[in-house]
Order: C-alpha cells, then structure tokens, then sequence
C-alpha cells in the first residue's frame, strides 16, 4: 500500500501548501452541520449523503459507526479512502467546537500540540489548530477489520501487482457477500497471475459453502492447485458426509488432498534438502579452512575454532565501529576477519608450529593450549557473555516463493558464501604461484626445498591463509548465532570429521564431506531428534573410516603415502 | 603372574616407581593418623575435605597412569579416556543410587529420584540387578572394557593410527556426552546421579568412609602402577613398545600388531573405569559433563607434564597439575585458563620428558 499513502501524503501536503482557504469558509456551514450530527445520531434514519455521513460519524457511538462506515462507502466519494485511511490510522478527529470531522496530520514544525487540518469533502487544508480542541473518530478491532477490507477493496484498482495481492489478501480475512462480488469483478480485468490464483483461491473458499453441488465441485477443483495448509484442512471436512452430501465432491475432495499432499511433502522435502545444505555449508566454511592447515600441511591445529571465534569477534567490533553502516560493516569484516585471525594464525605457526613439525601428536597439544589460551582472552577483553552481531536487512527475512516454501535469506546467502570461498581458495591452490608452491611443499618438501622454495615462507603462509578463512567463517557463523569465547570449541569436532570424513588434503572432498554430513543430519533429525541425529552422524563416521580411512576421496600417488 | 620375578626385577630397575609407592605407603599411614587421632584444633590436624581432595588426587593419578600406558608405551594418544573413566563412574553411581532406597526426595523404594521426576514407571531394563555390589563392581571394568574392546576392534583393524585415531576417540566421547545429557537414555540426562546416602551399608559422609575411601584409592593405584609395570615388563610390553617405535616393522617381523595394542587398550580403559568408580563416591556426582572432550585432552597434559611413558611422571603430573587447578581457580580464577593453556606449550615445546625429565638419572650422574 506504500504507492498509496505517499499519493495521499501529497495530495495532503500539496493542500496544506495552497492554504488559501480561509477558516471563515466553513463557518456558517458548521452550526448547521452539527445540528445533522446531533440529529443523526439520535435518530434511526441514516444519513446518505458523504459530507452528512461524516458528520454523522463525529457523533456516534462505536456500534453505530459501523452502520455509518457503510453508507459512507454506499457515498461512492473520491475522498472515502483517505477518510477511512486516516480513521484505521486514527488521524481522523472530531472539532469538539462544532462537531466538524477533520483529517489530522503533524504540523510541519512537529509540534505534538497542534494538528494540521484537512477538510475530508474537499481537501482544503486549514490549520494548525491546538489538539485540544479535538476529539479522535476511535474504532475497536472489529471496525478495524471493516476498514481494512473496504480500504483493500480501494487499493484494487491498483496498477501494482504487490499492492493488489496484498489487498485480495486483506478482503479475503474477513469475506462476505460484497467483497465477494468486487473480487469476481476484479478477477475478470485482473492479468497478473499471482493475483489471480489469490482471488480464486478466495473465491473458491467460499464457494465450497454455496448450495449447488456444482459448484463446490468446480471449487474444489480449483482448490486442488493450491498448496496451502488451510486448504488441506477445508477439504479435510469435505470427506464426511455430514458435512458434504454430494458424493462427487468428497471423491474429488479426497484426489485433491492427496494431490496437495503430495506437492507440499515435495517442496517440504525441498525445504529440507535446503536446511541440510545451509547447515552443510556452516560445516564446509568451518572446516575448509582446517582441511588446508590439515590437509595440505599435515598440521593439527586445535585452535582453528578460536580462530573462528576471532573472526567472528572481528565482525562483532567492526559493527560497534560503524553502528550505522550494517551492510557495509558486515563487508568489511569479511577482510578484516580474514586479516586478523590469519595474522594470529602467522603468529601460533612461527611461534608454536614450526618447533613442532614431524610431531603431530605434540602440535595437536600445544595448540589446544592456544585455544585456552585465546578463549580466555577474549573472555577478559569481551566478557564471557554472548554478543550478538546484528543482521543487515538484506540478509534477514525470507524468501516466500510459495504457500508451502520460503527460504530464509540469510541461510541462502551464508550457501552463496561459502561456494563463493570455496571457489576462490581453489583459484588460489590451483591458479596462483603460491598456490603451485603450497602444493609443491605439501607433496614433497625436501624436492621443493631444493627447487629454491622457501619451505619456511610458504608453511607460514599456507598456515595464515587457513587460519584467514577460519576467520572469515567466522563472520558467517555471526550472522547465525551469537558470538561468544566458547563459539569454536562447539565446531572443532564436527569440521574434523568433516575434512577426515572427505579425505584429507582434498578441498572438494571436504565440500562434498560437508553438505552430506549436512543434508543426512537433517534428514535423520525429523525421525530421531536433533541430539540422536548428531550422535548418529558421529557414530556414522566413527564406522566409515574404519572401512575408508582415507575418506571419500583418498589422495593418489605418492602424496597418500606420508599419511 | 607366570613369572614373578621379571616383575620384582623391573621394579628393582624403577627408581621413580619405587619413590611413588614409597609416598604412597606414607600416605596411607599418615592420612589416616592426622584426620581421625589428631583432635581437630591441633595444627597437624588434617581435614576430611582434604583426605577426599588428595583421594580426588590419586584417582586423577590413575587415570593418567591408564593414559600413559596408551600414549607413552603404545602411542596411541587417546582424547577420550574420560569416557571410560566415567562410564566406570555411573556404574558405581547407579548402585549408589539403588542404595538410596526410600530415603530419596519422592520416597519411592526402587525408583531413583529422576525417574520418578521423569515420571517413569519401572526400572529400566540396565538398572536391573545394579543394587548388587558385586554386579557393580563388574560392570566398573566390563562396560568401558567392552566399549574399548569394540572401539580398539574396529579402529586397529582397518589401521586408524596417530592424529586420526586421536580424532576418532574424542569424536567417541563427545558423542557419549551428548548421548548421556539426553534424559531418555536413563542416567539422570543433564543432573547425572547424585545424592548418594551410603555405600556398603556405611554413611558416605562419616570422616572414617572417607578415610577408607581414601585408603581403597591408594591401594588401586599401588596395584594399578605394579599391574602397569609388569604388563609393560612382559612380553606384551615389549612388543607394545616395539609398536609404538616401529609399527610397520613390528608387523613385518610377524606380530599382529592389532590385537597386542587391542588388549593394551582395552587393559587401559578398564583401569580408567576403576578410577572413575573411585572418584564417583568420593566427590558424590556423576554427569555427562565427566564426558566433555576437554577433560580427557587436560589428562593428557597431566601426562605430558609429568613425563609421558614413565607411569610414575603421569602420577606426578596428575597431582601438581590438579593441586596448581585447585590453587588458581581458588585464588586466580580468570588466570587458570591462562596458566593451563601456557602448560600446554610449554610442556609440548620445552619439556619434552616431563619434569621427571628434570630429575638426572642414575645413569647421567656417573657419566
């Protein structure tokens, strides 16, 4: 409805602008018309004329108004939108002087004391006068409902596809004879598809209640397209026979409902499918970056959640910087992340790592110890408390692309993301100088030593360039849950599960290690429950590197022999 | 024992083993002496708290010295002992909870407090028959021995070693802990077992069950350090450590290599079950947060400080790691975290043998 309002916003302040109408214009009118008021509401005949129905409205009690919303609308007035627009949003007041109803609306100084006038018959602006003076038109939920569907009934002669669907929607809340009739006349003019399953959908509805069994069949034929729940639950009560006389119509009642049925587990199948991949894609960010310091160097790095958690940390201080700029905050984290955690990732490999190689079991302690280490000190500098880091309005709400699925937003861009990192770490291992030269170390390091690499830069790059990616994981992990010093340990397990389960020092193994890890966990959780699930997948893995302790996708060739 | 004189003669060679059970024969005199016949005021006197801390101690010190037998004989480095050693906990909690009877909050004769919370009607199939001492005592060593043996079974076979097998089994205890926190699985989910009366027929509370309890707990670690010992003295020992060496050449030669470090593995895991069994009435709580990964990699750090593949360095590693824990989380609490992660490194980078390494030798000594 927002092409509306800003119409009526102008119209208003254009009024406003051309005051020149002065006050003493309607004076004489105004005894007069209060004199209508007072009569028309002590007296039962209704007033029919626009100006004398809203006169009328000044007066009368709750209950009479909703007789008196009618006539307004029987009126037929160009106005009667931007009256009853102004009455559901409570800018409509009565001048307690004279009983004349007035559309209101803050005085361009903002003066919360006084109200700019407008005159609702014809649209001469006049004011501000002193709010005191007037008395607000009020209504109760069920006036609400009355105005919002007449006004919907307005907003359908829309030329904006949205504004009409969303005005069908509103009629249909609360469907009787008259909506009805206008939805059958707009249906026949209407071209834009969407609303027009919206008005049969409707209209459908309704005729499942009419009298002539053909009728409801050709409804409940119509409804069989449909894949919303509440269709479902009508046709539901259309397969007894105290409700549906009509054989006819149960049996088809009955083929539509399996046919919905089957539709809605299909998109929920989908749904799920795409949950699975989301979740998939969390494991996939967490673990790519360990299955590059894990996989291509060998190097066990226990502090690759911290990692993680700096990253997500990064993310969290960038927006306290620019508390403005969510959008922007959230990109530039993604390198400042990427910074930070591999700058710490190049300090734990030259300062810990390095003494450590050919020792695994004695790197995988020494970096647990950092984890401590690094948990802690974000414990004293942040609290221990959870912080949260707020979501930018591209990323949040979601994606409706019909009655029985809509995706989230966020959940499809952290899925971009990560094919997004996924395919510029390959673009480096696979397309750059360093990366040949981190593949050449990883594969033999006493042969590339003595090529004149420097075995030394290049571990402490690869180490910065996986501890980076965990950081930027991080940033993503931010936009799904909070942050807080115990955010990695809760990752740690599951990325290396991931990256064993794919087979280590291979990055698609871990990619599509991931997303199935991802999609079969969702699929398990509906049967067995989230904790089950997530033991299942445990135990799963336990047993299938017993039988493939290579993983998925074991490395070939020489490489596979130092593992 | 088939041969009883290999083991005095690898005892005669171990001077830390024998300073370990010298202390541990001092301690089993004078603990008893300074809490129950020194009066209370008296400055020699010792506190109950303090017998249970040290009892606390000394199981931790079992514990490592299971460890130790994996990682510093067979190299097998094991993230998941706790889960033995818990396991070993809740069968001697749940016949502790049996032994609560109708004193329990809801008063119910067989059903512990948490099933009738949980509104359950009858004991489930595995609480059966726990209120047996004897029954309990068997399930102490029998689950975590079968859980290692099917663990051990499935992952020597097909060759999982070094850093993956590490992986593997703290994947396997992180599993259990999330299995244990559900209350479905019958082991009082979140809360674990606790409010344990008596065990025996004695009030757990009482200064001289304490003291036994204590007394026991010296007497496992003295037998579980000679069992180690004689077990690594013995020909499976040898053959554990010709393993951990060289595994590929010890399987040329014609060992079967899987089952040697299988029934190691499995010892191990049984001692680890018997020093949860201790630790369980002495403290009086079991929960799934005994399973957490973490604490099985801080036993790890007991042994690599002490001095891994010594048994004796895991017992002194265990006790001065714990008593600095008990110290700094009193004292410093914000920099206990600080300390044991900087352990890590330290122990890891600069102190490859442990502070045992620190001790010269014998041996260096006359060179």
């Amino acid at each position: 409805m927002i092409p509306f309002t800003t119409s009526l916003r102008r119209c208003l302040l254009a009024a406003c602008i051309a005051a020149s109408l002065p006050l003493h214009a309607q004076e004489p009118a105004a005894p007069a018309a209060a004199e209508a008021g007072a009569e028309a509401g002590s007296v039962t005949a209704a007033p029919t004329g626009f100006p004398e129905v809203l006169r009328a409205l000044g007066g009368a009690s709750l209950s009479e108004r909703s007789a008196l919303l009618d006539a307004l609308l029987a009126a037929k007035h160009p106005n009667a939108a931007a009256v009853l627009k102004a009455w559901l949003d409570d800018h409509l007041h009565v001048r307690d002087a004279d009983g004349a109803v007035f559309i209101t609306a803050e005085t361009e100084a903002g003066d919360p004391g006084s109200f700019g006038l407008t005159d609702p018959v014809t649209l001469a602006a006049s004011g501000p006068e002193p709010s005191e003076g007037f008395t607000k038109v009020g209504s109760n939920n069920a006036l609400r409902k009355l105005l919002r569907s007449a006004l919907a009934s307005f907003t359908l002669g829309s030329p904006d596809a949205e504004v009409r669907l969303t005005a069908v929607k509103e009629m249909l809340r609360a469907p009787d004879d008259a909506t009805l009739a206008t939805l059958r006349e707009r249906r026949a003019i209407e071209t834009d598809a969407a609303v027009q399953a919206a008005i049969d959908a409707g209209l459908a509805y309704a005729d499942l209640a009419s009298d002539n069994a053909d009728t409801r069949l050709a409804a409940v034929n119509v409804l069989s397209g449909s894949l919303a729940g509440e269709t479902i639950a009508k046709l539901e009560a259309l397969r007894d026979p105290a409700n549906e006389p009509d054989e006819r119509v149960r049996s088809a009642a009955v083929v539509a409902i399996s046919s919905i049925s089957l539709k809605r587990s299909l998109y929920s199948g989908i749904e799920t499918l795409f949950f699975g991949l989301s979740l998939g894609s969390v494991l996939v960010l967490a673990a790519i970056g360990l299955a590059i310091t894990f996989g291509v160097m060998g190097v066990i790095n226990m502090a690759h959640g911290e990692l993680m958690m700096i990253g997500a940390y990064t993310a969290y201080v960038v927006q306290l910087l620019m508390p403005n700029h969510l959008a922007a905050s959230i990109l530039i984290s993604i390198p400042a992340a990427f910074v930070v955690s591999g700058l710490v990732g190049i300090a734990i490999e030259r300062g810990v790592v390095k003494h450590l190689y050919g020792r695994p079991l004695e790197t995988l302690l020494a970096t647990f110890g950092i984890s401590l280490i690094l948990q802690q000190t974000v414990r004293s500098i942040f609290s221990p408390l959870n912080r949260s880091v707020a979501t930018p309005e591209f990323m949040s709400g979601q994606w409706v692309i019909n009655d029985a699925l809509s995706l989230t937003w966020n959940r499809i861009y952290i899925v971009l993301f990560t094919l997004v990192v996924f395919a510029a770490l390959q673009l480096i291992l696979r397309r750059t100088s360093l990366g040949l030269t981190v593949r050449a170390v990883s594969q033999n390091r006493a042969m590339a030593r003595s090529m004149g690499i420097n075995s030394d830069r290049v571990d402490a790059i690869t180490f910065g360039l996986g501890s980076g990616i965990a950081g930027v994981a991080g940033v993503a992990l931010s936009q799904l849950t909070n942050v807080g010093p115990n955010l990695g340990q809760s990752y740690i397990i599951d990325s290396f599960m991931v990256v064993v389960f794919g087979g280590v020092g291979n990055l698609w193994g871990t990619l599509i290690g991931g997303m199935t890890l991802g999609v079969a966990g969702k699929l398990l959780e509906p049967a067995v429950g989230a904790v089950m699930a997530k033991i299942a997948m445990l135990v799963f893995i336990i047993l299938f590197i017993q039988r493939r302790k290579q993983g998925l996708f074991p490395q070939k060739g020489r490489a596979a022999e130092g593992h | 024992m088939r041969n009883p004189s290999l083991l005095l003669s690898a005892l005669k060679a171990d001077r830390g083993g024998q300073v370990l059970l010298g202390l541990l024969a001092i301690a089993a005199v004078a603990v008893p002496v300074l809490n129950l016949l020194v009066p209370e005021g008296s400055f020699f006197h010792l506190s109950t708290y303090t017998v249970t801390l040290f009892g606390k101690y000394l199981c931790y010190g079992l514990l490592a010295i299971a460890v130790d037998l994996v990682w510093g004989y067979c190299g097998i480095l094991s993230l998941g002992h706790t889960a033995f050693f818990a396991l070993g906990g809740y069968a001697i909690g749940m016949y502790l909870m049996r032994q609560i009877g109708p004193r329990g909050v809801y008063g119910d004769p067989i059903l512990p407090d948490f099933m009738v919370f949980l509104n359950w009607k009858e004991l489930p199939w595995f609480w059966e028959g726990m209120n047996h001492f004897p029954l309990a005592l068997l399930m102490v060593v029998l689950v975590p021995g079968l859980l290692a043996l099917g663990f051990g079974w499935l992952a020597f076979r097909s060759r999982v070693t070094g850093v993956y097998l590490s992986i593997m089994t703290q994947a396997l205890t992180f599993a259990l802990l999330l299995a244990f926190f559900r209350n479905e699985m019958g082991f009082g989910g979140n809360n674990g077992l606790t409010d344990f009366k008596e065990l025996l027929g004695f009030d757990l509370k009482l200064p001289g069950m304490r003291v036994a309890l204590f007394l026991t707990t010296v007497l496992a670690l003295a037998v579980g350090y000679i069992g180690c010992r004689y077990v690594i003295a013995s020909r499976l020992g040898r053959v554990v450590q010709a393993v951990r060496d060289a595994e590929g050449r010890t399987r040329f030669i014609g060992y079967q290599v899987e089952s040697y470090k299988l029934w190691i593995w499995v010892f191990s895991a049984m001692l680890a079950g018997i020093a949860g069994a201790l630790y369980v009435p002495q403290v009086g709580i079991i929960n799934p947060g005994e399973f957490a990964p973490i604490n099985s990699i801080e036993v790890v750090i007991w042994v690599a400080v002490g001095g891994r593949g010594t048994l004796y360095g895991a017992v002194a590693g265990a006790v001065l790691v714990n008593y600095a824990k008990t110290w700094f989380t009193a004292a410093f609490p914000e920099i206990w975290l600080y300390a044991l992660g900087a352990l890590f490194v330290v122990a890891t980078l600069f102190l490859p043998k442990g502070v045992v390494g620190l001790i010269p030798s014998r041996k260096e000594k006359l060179a």
